[in-house]
């Protein structure tokens, strides 16, 4: 039950993306929501200028989106050997309970997991 | 989230920094404290961390039109505490305000309170007051996540309206116009980032709908 579950909230998180670039009447320039709010500040105050520049532009957007795909890949690499290593230790200390009902000795074995 | 390098008069930028310095300090005094005494939860810290990398790094389409990102910071919260998120959602905003040119250095005050101080606060209590209210694990991981997004958001919309105040309609008319861009945009994908909240979750843990789930994420059960 605990998989199905999992499957249909990914399905759903999917869903929730997927919809507004395929339903018809949705959808627009996809910019994003942080260049358009500069854009409104640039709107409200024509005349304002920013008082300080960032110290480093990755220099093109294909550099950018190298960086964007290293922060998220790194991420998703250490939360799949996080989710590896559990599951590793659970399969481990099932085959040390099986392996103890099979000596009969299930009763001194310490199921932590 | 993200308010650009620069894009905030000096005395807002420095407002802001003074408002977020006590939460980064006692986040950081928190995160010792828990390493400390838990060792073995230095692991599922991380990987809280690397979710709010993740998920900060995702921009997804809106049904506004537009792009945004999740925060990823309402994990965290919910199994460590809000303290703690101040000082890893720091480190995520610092990174992409030296390498991404996202966001910037004299915003990061702001944009720090927005996404590392109200976000997980938020999450929180939205945690504890489903929790004690009767809700499910499941349920109550799903609205903290959500709704702490959607908080974020929001707090940035405050944040430039308050920095930018219409000519005309003040305050509230540019909050008005700045939570169209930033919050509308957002509830989709809070929804989407309070599922995959769950989903993480249960799979960090393995043990999806029992009732120790968080206390063994956080290292306090085993």
């Amino acid at each position: 039950m605990k998989n199905s579950r999992t499957t249909w909230l990914l399905l759903a998180t999917l869903a929730l993306v997927v919809a507004p670039l395929v339903i018809p009447g949705l959808g627009g320039s996809f910019k994003g929501s942080d260049d358009q709010g500069t854009d409104a500040i640039n709107e409200l105050r024509p005349d304002y200028k920013p008082w300080f520049e960032p110290l480093w532009k990755p220099p093109s957007d294909e550099i950018e989106s190298l960086l964007f795909s290293l922060q998220a890949g790194l991420g998703a690499g250490f939360i799949g050997f996080m989710i590896g290593r559990r599951s590793a230790a659970a399969k481990g200390s099932a085959k040390q309970v099986s392996g103890a009902v099979a000596n009969g000795a299930v009763g001194d074995v310490n199921v932590a997991h | 989230m993200h308010i650009m390098e620069g894009f905030l008069p000096v005395s807002h930028a420095v407002g802001w920094f003074v408002a977020s310095a006590p939460f980064v300090v006692a986040g950081g005094l928190s995160l010792r404290k828990i390493i400390r005494e838990r060792p073995e939860a230095r692991l599922n810290l991380a990987a809280c961390g690397a979710f709010a990398f993740v998920l900060s790094a995702l921009k997804m389409p809106s049904v506004t039109g537009s792009c945004s990102h999740p925060t990823g910071v309402g994990l965290g919260a919910v199994i460590f505490g809000p303290a703690v998120m101040a000082v890893l959602g720091t480190i995520v905003l610092l990174f992409q305000a030296l390498l991404l040119a996202h966001g910037g250095l004299t915003t990061l005050g702001a944009n720090v309170f927005s996404m590392a101080v109200v976000g997980p606060w938020v999450s929180y209590g939205i945690w504890k007051g489903l929790r004690s209210s009767g809700a499910s694990i499941a349920v109550a991981v799903f609205a903290a996540a959500a709704v702490g997004d959607l908080a974020t958001y929001v707090t940035t919309a405050v944040q430039l309206s308050l920095a930018y105040p219409d000519a005309e309609s003040g305050i509230v008319g540019s909050f008005i116009k700045f939570a169209g861009i930033y919050a509308v945009t957002q509830v989709p994908l809070a929804i989407a980032e309070g599922l995959l909240t769950v989903v993480v979750m249960n799979a960090l843990s393995g043990r999806a709908g029992q009732p120790d789930e968080i206390a063994v994420l956080a290292g306090e059960a085993r």
